[in-house]
């Protein structure tokens, strides 16, 4: 295929994947990588390296809305950093030494959970009494403000948090994917964090973790320009496009919809690991 | 600084704008990047199916920053994804500022914490 139709057609793949992530809250990333091994034929490491790229600009791009509207715990996501990087570093170190078709095993399993978060009943209840010494050691606990006035939320279990952080980490920067349904589980389950907070505060957290591991992948030759050029800028129009559907329709049938189809690409992702052809 | 900067608030606009403007930069640089690389690269073959990594020069800041001064097309998309990735550093390095001035030294050092790990990953040569 010639660089003009390839870069073209990427382009609208991306645009697509980009639009399918914001929808289902999933992120950009998480869809490229199917779309790039199962459709584009693309060698799964390359498609990682354009994945945790388009995680930094998806995470950057919507976060910047967030902060302004001040949900973000910023002290909870710079601690929880901590995990995070140290996972994310290490996750892109055992990449080096893990076969391909494992990473798509790992991929799809990751894949096939995030379609089923996505799915999931949310925490919208603040736990509003305290337990954790640490968490208020660390100035965890906040406030936010909803349609029914401010409300204060205590922080629980701040170490099975950071564990599962840890791991979130190590999966994003093995796998090149934002990890957000980790990050969210961590919070929202674990931590008792309102999913108002957690969703927010996780995707701050992406663009952070995501760029510890590529700095890494960048040094090893994943993210090829000639890849990452239309990847970037069309999961950007996609995922702008998105957030714009978002505030305007009721997307419950779309996101179920899209969930079933990621599903059914995780399978596939397990199923060509499993025989070896990715 | 600090008479102009008081609140949470005020830090919250200043980082809302740090990363809009780096998505922007960087998707720009990368647009006219890719637009270079079509005008000298259309008619070539893609071919992805094998991994060969990108070229050397492309997987270090000296590399890409000569190839970017001889408007070398990858090496000008390929600064674009370092604005990019340094986009949420950025906003951490500004974070450490920003708990500075609400004199909570707790978060500097651990805001630290996590600038040594990303650094770590940068210098420590571990792309092997």
């Amino acid at each position: 295929m010639s660089v003009l139709l390839f870069t073209c057609i990427l382009l609208i793949g991306a645009i697509a994947a980009g639009l399918v992530g914001a929808l289902t809250g999933l992120g950009g990333g998480v869809v490229l990588i199917p779309l790039l091994t199962l459709i584009f034929d693309v060698d799964i490491r390359y498609a990682i390296g354009c994945a945790l790229v388009s995680s930094i600009a998806t995470s950057s791009g919507s976060a910047a809305a967030y902060i302004r509207e001040g949900i973000t715990n910023i002290r909870i996501g710079m601690f929880l950093e901590i995990a995070t990087t140290t996972g994310a570093i290490v996750g892109a170190l055992i990449a080096v030494y893990m076969p391909t078709n494992i990473v798509a095993v790992i991929f799809g399993l990751v894949l096939l959970f995030s379609a089923l978060m996505a799915l999931r009943k949310k925490n919208e209840e603040a736990d509003t009494v305290e337990r954790s010494t640490l968490a208020r050691a660390l100035k965890l606990n906040g406030t936010y403000t909803s349609p029914t006035g401010a409300v204060d939320y205590k922080v629980q279990r701040v170490m099975g948090g950071y564990s599962l952080m840890t791991l979130a980490g190590i999966i994003s920067g093995l796998l090149g994917i934002g990890s957000g349904a980790l990050k969210v589980l961590a919070m929202d389950t674990v931590m008792r964090i309102p999913f108002k907070v957690s969703t927010t505060t996780s995707n701050f957290m992406i663009g952070v973790t995501a760029a510890a591991s590529a700095v890494v992948y960048l040094q090893r030759g994943y993210i090829d320009p000639d890849l990452a050029m239309p990847v970037v800028i069309g999961v950007l129009i996609g995922a702008f496009a998105g957030s714009k559907i978002l505030v305007r329709a009721d997307v419950k049938k779309l996101r179920l919809l899209f969930s079933i189809v990621i599903g059914f690409l995780a399978l596939e992702m397990i199923y060509n690991g499993l025989t070896g052809k990715l | 600084m600090s008479r102009l900067i008081k609140t949470d608030k005020d830090v919250a606009t200043i980082v809302g704008r740090l990363l809009r403007a780096g998505v922007i930069t960087a998707s720009m640089v990368a647009t006219l990047g890719g637009i270079l690389f079509l005008i000298v690269h259309r008619s070539d073959v893609s071919d992805f199916t094998h991994f060969r990594g990108a070229p050397e020069y492309l997987r270090s800041l000296d590399g890409i920053f000569s190839g970017l001064l001889e408007l070398d097309p990858r090496a000008v998309i390929q600064t674009g994804v370092l604005i990019l990735i340094a986009t949420p550093i950025l906003r951490v390095v500004l974070s450490v500022f920003a708990f500075a001035l609400e004199k909570d030294y707790l978060y500097v050092v651990i805001t630290l914490i996590v600038l040594a790990i990303i650094s770590i990953g940068m210098l420590g040569d571990l792309g092997g």
